[in-house]
């Protein structure tokens, strides 16, 4: 809402002055305070007082210029001569003079120039220029007096500052940022209100004064409404007898001023009352409107209306969209032969148009329903000043005020442009089939201070409230035993205030009005003690091992395109947007890999492919579970995933990051399951049978042979995947990498798995042995079975096993590898004799040949 | 000087002559010093100290003539011997001490490695500033004896708009403002949470009072991403309900954690604003860190910067959840968190948190 100082002023006598920087910035302030938030402070008219009024009396070619003229201007007090490159000008107009040294909006200072050898002692300035309209086509042309010597118009002198030609000087235009709850403040009389009350100054309302004559106003038009749930209320007046003028220069300044674009008197006039009361008006021709009434209803599906725009817009037929919570139907103005001419409260049509051969006019002036204009605003994309207004809702008790003050604004500018004024018919047409009623709210003093933390009397807070519209009623008794300031307190929410229903929203005006700036502040403290969670803790601690691995943290946007979750194999049961955007961000993303893949890819793309990152977020799903709950609820769980791209890494890089992971976390008794080893005719080590709902980690998009899950031993719970990217997947992303290691976990299942009992074991003083052994080992039995059992045979003498070394090749047998172990034996209370580490070797050797089909190399 | 004249005055033949002169005694020392002090090496050293005290030696020569003496001249001779091998041996063991440290020296200089000429190894991961920011919000609150509450991405309207007392007919909760989904029943509506605001509702259900909350978390608007929007961010709530909390509490509130984030000298303030689930509802400003507070472009020349919004709980909010609002207070605020790091680190651009560029990343 752009709201100019001097309209303000008009309504409030505030002390702020446009020349008196300090002021305005104070009233600023105050604005603020008073939730009307100030977004920015234009300063206008700058330079209007350094202007001055001129005429043209020569225009001369310049030699080798074809663009630009010479012209010499009387400006009252000698000749000037300047340099033009404006072409709407005759000798005689009168014009704009900007002598050298004013200074223009914008700080653009005026100064001497020479161009093609003239030299140029101003500018002659467009109206955009000097902010006064949006035109830059050419200069501003004040006046054109009928021949270049005919005298100047009347109260018209040369060399008089622009702004004393014009009525209006600089001025200050508050953008104000109005929250919806406060419809009455997207009016002048709104925020001039909030400023009277809130420095004890007097507010004049406009009483607009209006000679009425001629026939009835029911004579000449009627009104009609057929839904009231979606119009409470139209009424109309009838102007016969219009001549089409211009609106005097003050009002257009205004409009300007307020963001609008003079048109016309009439359409001026409606516009003005808007900004100024709120309420939104609409005049019609009442010769084309092709009926002499208005009728309000729902529209039918499908049918239109060409709007002024000139666009036809369908109503009534909208598809429903999903989540669409809202119910209202478009409503609809037709003419009194049912004929739609236009869109209630949002545009008015085309063939009803205001034009300059309009003769007898309509003005509407309606109470809409709110959610209905705001519905259907939104989805024609027709969004208006109107519109807006409705939607929060108009003043119900304003629209007879509206319509006369249009009246006399209009009949005003033909008075001032010297043309007969219209004839303004007697009386309203009305329609009021929901009459208002204003709502009573009981305020409770003592409640309002215990919310607010401040001790104010009831009078107090009545003296906060009467000068913003609330009507005082008589003390009611207030609860048992209430002394006389908790004496409840009866009170008539003024009729602009909608948001106003309850003893809270009372609360806030006292809050507001009383300065929340003026509440003392008090310290609230928790009695509890704080403290992260075991997840939260969890995150924290993988962060940070994560980072210690070298790896980045990334996020990803959850919202994402379904053909990459199907590249990488995510796609299962994904849960699409009702309503996206874009196609390519119209899914939940069901997995990390395909974000992460990207944000590879963009890294390698400028030259840094080398790189880890991790991201932890929340991945989605319809629960699809077998006989299970509804399959289609969504589910949502957390996510981590680590991404290895470093030169050298691979599967082996994320196993080894899982190893770091699980023991800073303390987790024992996972294992890496391998389903590709056992579908290779291998043994799958006495693992569960894997068939993981959807939502489960699986290993979709990782390597066939490179891959495994991370199964706890006890359950069969999976806490993740890791291994390799499959490297047709990574290549379908654009990853120029031949080998991505990857590992991803379940937050809540590795929550849950086991840990390391909070228990010490003691460390021997005793020297250690080491046993190297080295097996050849088929292919099909994952090394961790070799391990498994050379530690069940060891025992408690074993202090570790290491795996030092894998070797394919010539003396291992083909389907076989080598897998070297050393075992370092040790025991608590004793040196170990040499044949006491050579029978745990035997023992060890015996086992492994006979459990596995593995053979000691010599 | 006088020692000298003693020895000779002492001198007397037979046995009781002490058999060098003290001049012949002293060119011994004086030589085997010499050496010992002239020695570059161990080996050197070595030869040295057996050239003077080994058993070819001149004063060897001297001590093996010892025992041909008189018990009284052969004291006094052997004393005057001792003495010299000790400042021999005194010496030499200095001059090791030395030679051996040059030595070691010698040997690390030849090991020597310039420091800055040392290949890039693996860097250290960076946690996401957004990440970073989040935790630190998390330990003023902990701090403060707040429980730091999280909820699902995925709401229903009744938690994202009715419970929180958003009208039927609110402009956020048209589909052009809010992502809804294709899943559960039509009457469900499910929806991605356009604030953390239903963290509150699942804190009010579990009807555990007083609480004491904050919830940070990702929260989805329907905008289309530009520099200062992306349709997926990061907000945190706070939620206090107790009995007999005020607004001058919230303002406190505010004062006591933007102090903890932003340092004790930043203000707060407070002004009217509009929130459906809060009544009176408040926007929060701290002052502005760039210019203290006298105007920059940063803070449109205000001198305040709009951190978030805040309020008491509204009514209808606690009732909804069937808790007495006659008898229970509290007061809500929210702020965005990727907005408070672009503040903080004037990044230009929030596109640069969902593009993941390691230069970007490794800043922060």
């Amino acid at each position: 809402m752009r709201a100019p100082l001097s309209w303000l002023r008009e309504l409030t006598p505030l002390s702020a002055e446009a020349g008196d920087r300090a002021s305005v910035v104070e009233l600023a302030s105050e604005l603020d305070a008073l939730g009307l938030v100030v977004e920015e402070t234009e300063w206008v008219g700058q330079g209007l007082g350094d202007v001055v009024v001129a005429r043209v009396l020569e225009i001369a070619a310049i030699e080798g210029a074809d663009r630009i003229r010479r012209v010499v201007v009387d400006r009252g007090a000698g000749e000037t001569e300047v340099v033009c490159g404006a072409w709407n000008f005759e000798v005689g107009d009168l014009v704009v003079l900007a002598p050298v040294g004013a200074v223009l909006p914008g700080d653009f200072k005026i100064e001497r120039r020479k161009m093609r050898g003239v030299v140029s002692n101003g500018m002659l300035c467009s109206g955009r220029e000097l902010r006064l309209s949006d035109d830059h086509e050419g200069i501003l042309v004040l006046a054109r007096p009928e021949h270049p010597e005919a005298a100047l118009p009347a109260g018209v002198e040369l060399g008089v500052p622009l702004a004393e030609h014009l009525g209006f000087g600089p001025d200050v235009v508050f953008d104000l940022a109005i929250e919806p709850n406060r419809p009455d403040c997207l009016s002048m009389i709104g925020i001039a209100r909030d400023l009277a009350a809130r420095f004890g100054l007097p507010l004049h309302l406009p009483e607009p004064l209006l000679v009425e004559s001629g026939p009835a106003a029911a004579e000449l038009a009627t009104v009609e409404i057929d839904s009231p749930e979606l119009c409470q209320r139209l009424i109309a007046r009838v102007m016969t007898g219009v001549t089409h003028v211009a609106s005097p220069a003050v009002v257009k300044r205004r409009l300007l001023m307020a963001g609008m674009r003079p048109i016309g008197h009439l359409v001026d006039a409606s516009n003005y009352v808007m900004l100024e009361l709120g309420q939104p008006t609409h005049p019609y021709d009442l010769d084309h409107l092709g009926g002499k009434g208005l009728r309000v209803r729902a529209a039918r599906p499908g049918e239109s209306v060409v709007t002024l725009d000139g666009e036809t817009r369908v109503l009534g037929d909208r598809a429903a969209r999903g989540g669409d919570t809202f119910t209202a139907l478009d409503a609809l103005i037709c003419n009194a032969h049912d004929v739609p001419v236009g869109i209630a409260g949002v545009m008015g049509g085309q063939s009803s148009e205001i034009g300059e051969s309009s003769e007898r006019v309509l003005l509407e002036v309606a109470r809409f329903f709110p959610v209905s204009v705001g519905r259907t605003a939104r989805y024609a994309g027709l969004r208006s000043e109107a519109s807006i207004r409705f939607e929060r809702g108009v003043d119900p008790l304003g629209l007879e005020r509206a319509a006369a003050r249009v009246c006399e604004l209009v009949v005003g500018a033909a008075v001032a442009a010297g043309v007969e004024p219209p004839v303004v018919a007697t009386g309203l047409v009305d329609a009021n089939p929901r009459p208002f009623e204003p709502s009573r709210v009981r305020l409770r003093p003592f409640r309002a201070n215990a919310l607010l933390g401040v001790s104010l009397e009831g009078s107090e807070m009545t003296a906060l409230l009467s000068p913003i519209g609330y009507e005082i009623g008589a003390a009611a008794t207030g609860s048992p035993g209430a002394s006389g300031t908790d004496a409840a307190i009866e009170l008539v929410v003024p009729s602009w205030r909608p948001d106003v229903v309850g003893e809270v929203d009372v609360i806030e005006d006292i809050a507001r009005t009383y300065g929340y700036r003026r509440i003392p502040t008090t310290d609230r403290r928790s009695p509890y003690v704080g403290r992260l969670d075991a997840v939260q803790v969890l995150r924290r601690r993988v962060r940070r091992v994560l980072a210690g691995l070298g790896a980045h943290e990334a996020w990803t946007s959850s919202i994402v395109d379904p053909r990459e979750q199907a590249l990488a194999g995510v796609d299962a049961a994904l849960i699409r947007l009702a309503n996206p955007m874009v196609a390519e961000e119209s899914v939940l993303r069901g997995g990390l890999l395909p974000g992460l893949l990207k944000s590879l890819r963009h890294n390698a793309s400028h030259r840094n492919p080398w790189i880890r990152l991790f991201e932890m977020g929340d991945v989605f799903g319809l629960a699809g579970l077998p006989g299970g709950e509804d399959a289609s609820l969504p589910h949502e769980h957390e996510r981590i995933a680590v991404m290895l791209a470093w030169e050298d890494d691979d599967a082996g890089a994320a196993v080894n990051a899982w190893r770091v992971v699980a023991d800073a976390l303390g987790i024992i008794g996972v294992e890496i399951l391998q389903p590709s080893l056992r579908a290779s005719g291998g043994e799958g080590g006495g693992a569960p049978d894997l068939s993981p709902s959807e939502l489960a980690i699986g290993l979709s998009g990782l390597h066939l042979a490179r891959s495994g899950l991370l199964v706890c031993g006890d359950g069969g719970t999976i806490v993740g995947a890791v291994g390799e990217v499959d490297p047709d997947v990574a290549s379908a992303f654009g990853v120029p990498h031949s080998r991505v290691g990857w590992l991803e976990l379940n937050v809540a299942n590795l929550v849950g798995a086991p840990r390391r009992p909070d228990e010490a074991q003691p460390v021997s003083r005793f020297p250690s042995s080491d046993i190297d052994l080295a097996f050849a080992v088929d292919e099909s039995v994952p090394a961790a079975r070799v391990e498994a059992a050379l530690r069940a045979v060891a025992g408690e003498l074993c202090e570790s096993v290491e795996l030092f070394d894998v070797y394919r090749g010539a003396g291992v047998e083909e389907g076989r590898r080598s897998l070297a172990y050393r075992l370092r034996l040790c025991s608590l209370d004793r040196t170990l004799t040499d044949a006491e580490v050579a029978e745990v070797r035997q023992r060890c050797i015996d086992a492994v040949q006979s459990a596995l089909p593995a053979a000691l190399r010599a | 000087m006088e020692r000298d004249e003693q020895v000779t005055g002492a001198t007397v033949p037979g046995g009781t002559e002490l058999p060098f002169t003290a001049s012949e005694l002293a060119e011994i020392e004086s030589e085997a010093l010499a050496a010992i002090e002239g020695a570059l090496s161990l080996a050197a050293l070595e030869e040295g100290e057996r050239g003077a005290l080994g058993k070819r030696s001149r004063f060897s020569g001297l001590y093996q003539q010892l025992g041909k003496l008189a018990p009284e001249t052969r004291k006094e001779a052997g004393q005057r011997l001792h003495e010299v091998r000790r400042s021999i041996e005194t010496l030499a063991a200095a001059r090791r001490q030395e030679l051996e440290a040059g030595e070691r020296a010698a040997r690390m200089r030849a090991d020597r490695l310039d420091l800055t000429e040392v290949f890039a190894g693996p860097t250290a991961g960076h946690l996401h500033l957004v990440t970073q920011v989040r935790e630190q919000l998390e330990d003023v609150f902990v701090g403060m004896g707040y429980e730091i509450a999280e909820g699902l991405e995925v709401e229903t309207d009744w938690y994202n708009f009715q419970a929180l007392n958003v009208p039927i007919d609110h402009p956020a909760r048209s589909s052009v403002d809010t992502f809804y989904l294709e899943a559960g029943a039509s009457d469900e509506n499910f929806l991605l949470r356009t604030h953390t605001s239903p963290v509150q509702i699942h804190l009010l259900e579990r009807n555990k009072l007083p609480i004491y909350a904050v919830a940070p978390g990702r929260v989805y608007r329907r905008d289309t991403p530009d520099a200062t929007h992306l349709p997926v961010f990061h907000q945190i709530e706070g939620l206090v309900v107790d009995r007999g909390v005020t607004f001058g509490d919230l303002a406190g509130t505010i004062d006591t954690f933007v102090h903890a984030i932003f340092g004790e000298n930043v203000s707060t303030r407070l002004r009217p604003a509009y929130f459906p689930f809060t009544e009176p509802s408040a926007e929060f400003e701290i002052s502005c860190q760039i210019c203290d507070g006298a105007g920059c472009r940063t803070c449109s020349m205000t001198g305040w910067i709009e951190l978030g919004g805040s309020g008491m709980v509204h009514p209808a909010v606690l009732e909804a959840t069937g808790i007495d609002s006659e008898e229970w207070s509290g007061f809500a605020f929210g702020f965005g968190i990727d907005r408070l790091a672009i503040m903080r680190y004037g990044i230009a651009d929030l596109r640069s948190f969902i593009e993941n560029d390691v230069r970007f990343l490794a800043q922060f």
